[in-house]
């Protein structure tokens, strides 16, 4: 699904990613970690071409995504992002903020669009919204109705940017939640996230970046068991204990 | 000796007046339509990374920012008049002087509105413009749909201000002796012998407009963005 082959990518002399290889396959779900200013945020967003890297290749279903004859918009409207800012639209109401990519990407006739986002906003626990506006649910619902935002578009993978890293603790696991039944239903998933709980629950795999380098690329039981590198198992001392 | 007002001669010439307003009045507004959507143009040509968009939309910016605005617009009451008469093969000698002050209005305008909706463009997230290319949107579409419409949200007040200067600012269109507000004001004044009363009365007309617009522009600020 996600063929990720010798990527650098560097502003002036500082590297931000140093060939970085890895494959995520269909239905399988990777957890990206790492300490902050590793890459992992950065590799992410080259996977869907928002953040463009200087050299390597990244196939996405067959498609390359550094090519220059690659029309990015039309492999973007299958390729779901969630975003640590949630980044919902706050001058459009929920229902407008499910339907707008549907009917202008996709060319869907609005009561389609709105019927699908309604249904993926009950699927996220929060009908009772629709006509609210952004503003006026907590961060947590945000995020809830960015990932039926995301899914009401029919992705084929999802990637999500540190989806909880803004939210207050115990909306947390709310979104999680989600994001854990999402998973269990098959969903290619690529996650830059700290929730170790999330990881060790539904990942097939952890990704541990340091340095803008890939430092582990393990099974998850490999890597929470034993993991080899000397800063992995630092990192994870550090995150675990608290 | 102290001098004696004598205000008997604005009442008769109220219908001139009123002309004259009119005239000021379709000038600003001109100006400020034209203003926004060309000065909209502008500011996303000086944002685009394509860079000779960016180096023309720079470059007419400044160029009228650093001219008063008077020399612009008596530029354009000497050149367009002919070069108008040309091109649409007119009489020469036909009546110009309210098209020319109009452009010259408008592109001077243009350049100041294109500097506000720039500050307002960058005024919204960056992570708007990833969601929406995210979604599959091109970025004509991101633009349209989500970054404008917050962007003019944010600017409405500053947008309203920038209306108000230029309203004050049409006065200058008596260099060509337009017969705007002002411009009608003087003549009576002059014809009349009475300048001192019609541009004290002018004066507090102008105030009046501009003071209540302000008013209304500080009142939708704090009932659209309280804090």
């Amino acid at each position: 699904m996600i063929q990720i082959a010798n990527v650098s990518k560097s502003y002036g002399s500082f590297d931000v990613l140093k060939d970085c290889s890895t494959t995520v396959n269909k239905g399988e779900v990777i957890v990206v970690c790492g300490p902050s200013g590793s890459g992992k945020s950065t590799l992410i967003k080259c996977v869907n071409g928002l953040e463009p890297f200087q050299s390597g290749q990244i196939i996405v279903n067959g498609t390359s995504v550094g090519d220059p004859k690659t029309n990015l918009s039309k492999l973007r409207a299958h390729v779901g992002m969630v975003f640590q800012h949630f980044e919902l639209f706050p001058h459009m109401s929920i229902t407008e903020n499910l339907a707008i990519a549907q009917i202008k990407v996709l060319k869907r006739n609005r009561d389609e669009a709105v019927d699908k986002g309604l249904k993926l906003l009950d699927r996220v626990g929060l009908k009772a919204h629709a006509h609210k506006f952004p503003g006026q649910l907590s961060g947590g619902q945000q995020q809830r109705v960015a990932i039926a935002r995301a899914l009401a578009m029919d992705p084929i993978c999802m990637l999500f940017d540190e989806p909880t890293s803004a939210l207050d603790p115990e909306m947390i696991n709310e979104v999680l939640d989600v994001m854990t039944e999402l998973a269990q239903e098959g969903m290619t998933m690529m996650c830059v996230t700290h929730e170790m709980g999330f990881a060790k629950r539904v990942a097939n795999r952890v990704i541990f970046m340091d340095h803008g380098r890939i430092v582990e690329d393990d099974s998850k039981d490999a890597f929470f068991a034993n993991p080899r590198s000397e800063r992995a198992q630092q990192f994870l001392a550090k995150i675990l204990h608290h | 000796m102290v001098y004696e007002f004598d205000w008997s001669s604005i009442p008769g010439a109220l219908p001139f007046l009123w002309d004259g307003m009119k005239i000021s009045l379709e000038i600003t507004l001109t100006a400020i339509v034209v203003g926004i959507v060309w000065g909209t143009l502008l500011a996303m040509m000086r944002l685009s990374s394509v860079k000779p968009l960016s180096l023309f939309a720079a470059g007419y910016v400044n160029l009228f920012r650093a001219v008063p605005l008077v020399m612009v617009l008596l530029w354009f009451f000497l050149i367009v008049p002919k070069f108008i008469e040309q091109a649409f093969s007119l009489p020469p000698g036909t009546d110009l002087r309210l098209t020319s002050a109009m452009i010259g209005f408008a592109l001077f305008e243009s350049a100041y509105y294109s500097e506000i909706i720039r500050a307002g463009i960058q005024s919204v997230p960056k992570g708007q413009m990833a969601a929406c290319q995210a979604l599959g949107m091109t970025y004509g579409q991101a633009m349209r749909l989500v970054i404008l419409p917050q962007a003019f949200r944010n600017m409405v007040p500053l947008l309203l201000t920038q209306g108000i200067i230029l309203f004050q600012d049409t006065s200058l269109v008596y260099v060509s002796a337009l017969a705007d507000f002002f411009g009608a004001a003087y003549k009576v004044g002059d014809r009349d012998g009475r300048l001192v009363e019609l541009l004290l009365f002018a004066g507090l007309v102008y105030f009046v407009l501009c003071f209540a617009a302000s008013m209304l522009v500080k009142h939708l600020q704090k009932k659209y963005h309280p804090a």
